[in-house]
């Protein structure tokens, strides 16, 4: 019966029934052409080691190509961020647990480390003891913290982790004048004004000094947890954190023990923060309470989100992103350059088809000169402003108009681009075309006139914070992230 | 009583399970026995998913025992019962999804430490769906409604289950793989491993079935050699339609 009622399909089609999500996802990828799909394919077959190599030759290439202050700013605190990333993305990647508390793990591994390696307390231990001791404690303190809520899913767990965070900072805040016994006056923390003074790593004779050998050494350790993260997380007990975070129901009618899984990612995740925190507390030889607060958690969940939960080299990637954005915008001149090549690329991959490009990108070109040309006929006073420094500001005040009295009219025209970008949602084709265009010109007039002023305050945080909207929207799973496979 | 002369591998007796102040289970009794095939019957909100639950340990009842391999397990955690011989194959299957058919079926055997035994395990699994090893790299997600059972059942048999439990095989299957899984479920329980089937799915269940139970708002009403149930009047207007 059944056989006379199969349809029948032509052999060069998937079954019925059978491998279509298959076909579609393989022809998906067949699409990518050139060289975009030609990476896709090489990063998706190459083995891990490849895979590390395309981080770690760059990455060893970078101290001997630049200068010490853009390797602190861009290569070692990258670093740290990733490696905390790395932490967190066990908890939250791998066992999906969500962990408000993570910061508190990274604090305690800093000021474990000044606590036996400073001159507060004249203990001044060498590197490895006192490392592993920050683990230690970091680890300790994640299980102490871990076991009651072990049992917690989803938001309970998250309050919970997070008022251990926010104790953390209040205890270390007040851990000055510490009055009960054992510790009668004692002072554990140094209070507000932190533990300063922590020495730098003495590795075996070898005391770490410069913020290049501060790279290599946190390039060091980075490499050890990233080779230990992947091993673990292709053993039985990395695919049970898997399994876990996919189904805690299914997981557990497969007899897995829970409660000890989570428990265990939990503790993991918490050490890799400790050994993070100390390397932190030598680097920048002090530990201050207002280090470990939520803005630097949300850092780290933005790193590990934008690189995709769970996947090693997302965390590497999003560090880069999360890290090397807002730094590169520090400078109004750098800021200038990435402003207009995300603009240009932004029309350029979303505008289509051709003639809406042509149009977009003429209609733009087309309006800024004529503006220009109008006002150095009849309005001087629009055009009376400096243009900025820098060759590309040079160019483009011969397009934008820069009024001598420009703060107030830059913060209409502020209001005014995030009105159009609401309208330009609302409208579909010619009329978003044509929208378009008064839309990139009033936001680039806001940033020239504004925005780009005030690049080391607000406005980097503003584009960062736009980037990553734009971004989650186009990867929702992060960028290496697998996209969810939702069975039905 | 014993129909082939079996011994008693799961015993219900005299099971009351609330939830909260819900009486969801009343005086229930349910016994299979070793290589059997059992189907329970019923229609929404029956009691069928609470009597599972009960069995794993998900849900503890107020009075009666569970017995499982003469041991009474009434107390027992959830893995404790798995680790004596149950499994699940749960309601819409439940697989890992973003995990290959390999991992999830190593995921089934969590267990079982032992090198060699595993191997084993997997030889079985394949033996009996060899489409589960040409697919063992894919993702579990990614395969169809009928493959997806498939690897459900390969899961839990993984661990070497005396009883093989399934909640609703028939679940969001198109009818023409319904078919096809009970056909995989007859398979599998020739291979010797007793069944639990729960379902809404009357006559395809009592077909495949040595007996059956039927559930009506927490209480057995009817239950008997499948057969017979098939050809009785109460089940074939409730539920056959006919």
């Amino acid at each position: 019966m059944a056989d006379e009622l199969t349809p029948q399909v032509p052999p060069d089609q998937p079954r019925i029934g059978v491998d279509e999500w298959v076909a579609s996802v393989e022809g998906k990828r067949e699409r990518y052409r050139g060289p975009v799909g030609w990476l896709r394919r090489g990063w998706d077959t190459a083995p891990a080691g490849a895979r590390l190599l395309a981080f770690v030759i760059p990455a060893a290439i970078f101290p001997l190509v630049t200068t010490e202050g853009n390797l602190f700013r861009y290569g070692l605190i990258t670093l740290l961020y990733a490696l905390l990333g790395l932490g967190l993305n066990v908890t939250v990647g791998f066992a999906g647990l969500l962990d408000l508390g993570y910061i508190a793990f990274f604090g305690f591994g800093a000021y474990t480390y000044g606590y036996v390696a400073s001159v507060h307390t004249g203990h001044h231990w060498p590197a490895v003891p006192a490392i592993l001791l920050a683990i230690a404690v970091a680890a300790l303190i994640g299980f102490i913290v871990g076991f009651p809520s072990r049992r917690l899913v989803g938001d309970y767990l998250a309050i919970v982790t997070l008022f251990f965070g926010q104790a953390f900072v209040v205890f270390v805040n007040n851990g000055d004048r510490i009055n009960f016994w054992p510790f009668n006056r004692t002072d554990l923390t140094g209070g507000a004004n932190g533990l300063d003074n922590i020495d730098p790593l003495k590795l075996f004779g070898w005391t770490v000094n410069t913020t290049k050998e501060y790279y290599w050494f946190t390039l060091g350790a980075f490499l050890l947890v990233i080779i230990l993260l992947y091993l673990v997380s292709e053993s039985r007990t990395g695919r049970a954190w898997k399994a876990l975070r996919e189904d805690p129901l299914a997981a557990e009618v497969m007899s897995m023990p829970v409660n000890r899984l989570k428990l265990m990612a939990f503790v993991f995740g918490a050490a890799i923060a400790g050994f993070a925190g100390a390397i932190y507390g030598s680097v920048q030889t002090g530990a201050f309470p207002g280090d470990f607060d939520v803005g630097l958690l949300i850092t780290i969940y933005a790193i590990v989100i934008l690189g995709g939960a769970g996947s090693l080299a997302g965390v590497i990637v999003g560090a880069l992103v999360v890290n090397g954005v807002p730094e590169l915008l520090r400078d109004p001149n750098q800021a200038e350059w990435v402003f207009y090549t995300a603009l240009v690329l932004l029309v350029l991959t979303k505008v289509r088809p051709w003639q809406k490009l042509v149009t977009v990108v003429g209609g733009t070109l087309a309006l800024g000169f004529a503006l220009v040309a109008i006002a150095d006929a009849w309005f001087p006073r629009w055009t009376a402003g400096e243009p900025n420094t820098g060759k590309l500001a040079h160019w483009v005040s011969h397009w934008m108009l820069l009024p001598s009295h420009a703060t107030q009219i830059a913060n209409w025209a502020y209001a005014l681009t995030i009105a159009l970008i609401l309208v330009l949602t609302l409208l579909r084709g010619w009329w978003r075309t044509i929208v378009m265009i008064p839309t990139i010109y009033v936001g680039a007039f806001a940033w020239e006139n504004l925005l780009v002023e005030q690049t080391v305050g607000a406005t980097r945080f503003l584009l960062l914070g736009a980037l990553l909207v734009v971004l989650m929207n186009a990867r929702p799973q992060g960028l290496f992230g697998t996209a969810r496979v939702e069975i039905v | 009583m014993s129909v082939n002369g079996a011994a008693s591998l799961l015993a219900l007796v005299g099971i009351d399970t609330y939830y909260g102040q819900i009486h969801i289970l009343e005086k229930l009794n349910l016994e299979v026995r070793e290589g059997e095939l059992v189907s329970l019957l019923g229609g929404n909100a029956s009691g069928k998913s609470t009597t599972l639950k009960t069995i794993l340990g998900l849900v503890q009842p107020r009075n009666g025992t569970v017995e499982f391999r003469g041991e009474n397990v009434t107390g027992r955690t959830t893995s404790y019962r798995i680790k004596r011989g149950m499994a699940i194959v749960p309601e819409n299957r439940r697989l890992f999804g973003p995990m290959t058919v390999l991992e999830n079926l190593e995921m089934g055997a969590y267990l079982n430490r032992d090198g060699r035994g595993r191997k084993e395990d997997f030889e079985r699994v394949y033996t009996l769906f060899p489409l589960l090893k040409e697919r063992r790299n894919q993702l579990a997600g990614t395969l169809s409604g009928g493959e997806q059972q498939m690897v459900a059942m390969g899961r839990a048999l993984m661990s070497h289950p005396k009883l093989l439990l399934m909640d609703e095989p028939s679940m969001g299957l198109a009818p023409i793989l319904v078919e096809r899984s009970f056909e995989i479920i007859q398979q599998v329980h020739q291979s010797g491993v007793a069944m639990l089937i729960v379902e809404q799915n009357a006559n395809m269940a009592l077909s495949i079935a040595d007996r059956g139970y039927v559930l009506s708002t927490g209480r057995l009403v009817l239950e008997g050699p499948a057969g017979q149930l098939l050809e009785h009047e109460d089940l074939r207007k409730a539920y056959l339609g006919r």
